[in-house]
């Protein structure tokens, strides 16, 4: 990366190449909230030429983990022999009636870890409680999942489980893409995902539906390196999977991560909120991991749920609304009082608009 | 030679049930006088304190007095580059110190946790005294409870001054004009990473220090440089974004940061970018932000760079007029513009 002080300069000449081969608008869609957040940071996404609209896709696992998977961890995270454990942001995510928050304050043990591998350590510590960790995100952080409940068996930790969440990207693209209303042209594929899964399962998207896909690392030239790709395909009239992020993403990907994957979890139907169900778009615990499944472990089958009647979070998880369009944003749904997911996690949609882009 | 062993025995003040406070030690009886004389008045001796009275007489020819108050609460207690003590003493001596009061007084109030170590007591007590003894305050007053185990973590101070200001110089957040320039006193972030990083939640070890500190000597010197600083704040809880807000919101201006300016040490800025955390959201102890005339800031600066606690003093950012609600906004370092806002509840780790 050049220093700090070079980089507007050269930002400057990479923006100033792109308007040179556009020759009309385009929709590309950014499917991970960690481009999102980037693209508001950074200032970038108000600095592109304004033939290129970026849509915000899905790619937030915090925003699209469904509302009875929130409920159901508020329900466990409740029980006396119970510790819960999380990654961060999951903890202000709204339920239908509480979050973990709420809660904590009320004397339940809901710990915020860094990684699973923690949760198991704390399920290894206090073995007359059990120690259940919400195991949520994309491909991204499917492989450590994993390895934690691979590891909980190796050291028959049985007091360990895992509530899981995991969803797909490619799934989802094909939903987004299905849909009648769709807009989107072309994807920016998230880099770390593919870091893990390669490109292959994107060959046969970009086919079907005509679509240019490139990976995309985070870095602002990364990202704008992605734009420049996707748009040359544009142009061309041509549809292909472009590596932008050759410095992380081998071809085919992580192949010891993915036998991981392949070995602990199995593709289930997933809910993903906002959004509905996608069939094939998540992943659970297989039959030999069963015993760690904390939905299973735990009896927390009848929930039921209700969203905010105001939220316009599903609409712009699809990419067909934009969070200022919301007519909650900013006033009624904020950061501190969210109404949906894509206000609370750091890669929401919402809360990026709200942190960054606010006016 | 037997006997010379004996030479320089001199009869300890015995602390009664060993080294550890108990509920009595909080009874107002025997055991909270030796607590009291054995901890507190060794380290913090001054005629006003000596005194032994319920209250502390001072008298001052000072027309303006300046006052605050800080509770402390930190996990862990001790941390790389300071503990509670040397915390509460300078957070307090830091409120006063903004208002460009000279802080003198200060009162120490003290709940324990029944069980808590009296060896560690003692080490709280010496870094508050020399904590004062750096900053030029005396602790004149104090209190002590004891609580039962489990009813308060460890220990909690709570901490009250006076300072006094001999002319009549104007500074408050309210105060910030179109063209002044803002500047840092150093790097950011540093005491949120070394407490975070003492509670061993990182997963991987840095050698941050704490920056806690009394600024009280480094606003003197300020303030001769620069005699017209209009705001002076310290960026402690929410980090520098807050603090900005606050001012941007109190004075009714925009404030606008360059990005590239931002003074971060480099494990900061790693350690940060692992977890998803932002520098300017980190909470500073031994900071202080300034918001001076254009024409006075290259001599705050030049001060700043020679006092030991300014060294990494930089110009990050100006005061423009606001045309709505004020904002603070950054230019960033690829040449964008963003918003800065308010740190919202607690700061979270992200998933990826």
């Amino acid at each position: 990366m050049p220093e700090k002080h070079a980089q507007s300069d050269l930002i400057a000449k990479a923006l100033a190449a792109l308007s040179k081969i556009l020759t009309r608008p385009w929709t590309i869609m950014e499917i991970c909230g960690g481009q999102t957040h980037a693209f508001m940071e950074t200032g970038l996404s108000a600095m592109l030429p304004e033939e290129i609209e970026l849509i915000h896709g899905p790619g937030c696992p915090v925003c699209v983990t469904s509302l009875e998977l929130v409920d159901k961890a508020v329900a466990i995270a409740s029980r006396d022999d119970v510790i819960f454990t999380s990654y961060g942001d999951m903890l202000r995510v709204p339920g239908s009636e509480s979050d973990l928050f709420s809660v904590r304050a009320r004397g339940g043990d809901v710990r915020v870890v860094y990684s699973p591998m923690e949760a198991l350590e704390i399920a290894h510590r206090n073995p007359d409680k059990e120690t259940v960790f919400f195991g949520i995100g994309f491909e991204t952080t499917a492989p450590s999942n994993a390895i934690s409940v691979i590891k909980a068996k190796e050291r028959e930790i049985d007091n360990y489980s895992m509530l899981v969440s995991h969803v797909r990207v490619p799934p989802a693209m094909h939903a987004i893409l299905s849909a009648k209303n769709n807009r989107v042209q072309s994807f920016l594929a998230a880099g770390h995902v593919c870091a893990v899964m390669g490109m292959d399962e994107y060959y046969p998207i970009a086919k079907k539906y005509q679509v240019p896909i490139t990976i995309t690392g985070f870095e602002p030239f990364d990202l704008i390196h992605g734009i420049m790709e996707t748009v040359r395909m544009l142009e061309n009239n041509t549809y292909n999977v472009k590596n932008a992020y050759e410095r992380v993403v081998a071809p085919h990907g992580n192949k010891q991560a993915q036998k991981i994957i392949n070995d602990v979890f199995e593709e289930c139907d997933r809910q993903w909120r906002g959004i509905g169900m996608i069939p094939n778009s998540g992943w659970k615990l297989n039959a030999n991991y069963a015993h760690y499944d904390a939905e299973l472990k735990f009896n927390v089958g009848n929930i039921t749920t209700h969203e905010s009647e105001i939220c316009i979070s599903g609409l712009i998880l699809q990419g067909l609304k934009k969070p200022d369009q919301c007519p909650a944003f900013g006033t009624l749904c904020t950061p501190q009082n969210p109404l949906g997911a894509t206000m609370v996690s750091s890669e929401g949609a919402c809360a990026a608009y709200y942190r960054y882009g606010r006016n | 030679m037997e006997e010379n062993k004996f030479d320089n025995f001199t009869c300890p003040i015995p602390i009664i049930n060993d080294e550890k406070v108990t509920i009595g030690h909080g009874s107002g009886g025997t055991l909270s006088h030796n607590l009291i004389n054995s901890v507190f008045y060794k380290h913090f001796e001054n005629p006003i304190l000596a005194g032994g009275n319920d209250f502390a007489e001072f008298s001052s020819n000072a027309t303006r007095i300046v006052t605050s108050t800080d509770g402390h609460v930190v996990d862990p207690i001790f941390f790389p580059g300071g503990d509670i003590g040397r915390l509460a003493v300078a957070g307090t001596v830091n409120d006063i110190s903004m208002s460009g009061a000279i802080p003198q007084y200060l009162t120490a109030s003290f709940i324990i946790e029944e069980g808590f170590a009296i060896n560690e007591l003692m080490q709280i007590a010496h870094s508050m005294q020399d904590c004062a003894q750096e900053a030029g305050v005396q602790i004149v007053a104090g209190d002590t409870k004891v609580v039962e185990k489990g009813k308060a973590d460890k220990i909690f101070i709570s901490t009250a001054g006076i300072g006094f200001i001999e002319n009549n110089r104007m500074i408050n957040g309210s105060l910030a004009e179109e063209g002044d320039i803002v500047i840092i006193s150093g790097t950011m972030g540093d005491h949120g990473i070394a407490v975070l990083a003492a509670r061993n939640q990182l997963g991987f070890k840095t050698t941050v220090q704490s920056d806690v500190g009394p600024m009280n000597n480094l606003i003197q010197t300020a303030l001769s440089a620069s005699p017209h600083i209009h705001v002076m704040r310290d960026p402690t809880r929410g980090g520098v974004a807050t603090t900005l807000n606050e001012i941007a919101r109190q004075s009714r201006v925009d404030i606008i940061l360059e990005e590239q300016s931002l003074p971060v040490h480099k494990q900061v800025q790693a350690a940060c970018d692992i977890l998803g955390f932002d520098p300017l959201y980190v909470a500073n102890e031994g900071k202080v932000i300034f918001i001076t005339p254009q024409r006075e800031a290259a001599d705050l600066l030049q001060a700043l760079h020679e006092h030991q606690y300014g060294k990494s003093a930089a110009i990050i950012g100006k005061i423009e007029t606001s045309n709505g609600s004020p904002m603070v906004r950054m230019r960033t370092s690829i040449g964008g513009t963003r918003i800065v806002d308010m740190l919202s509840g607690a700061m979270l780790p992200r998933i990826c």
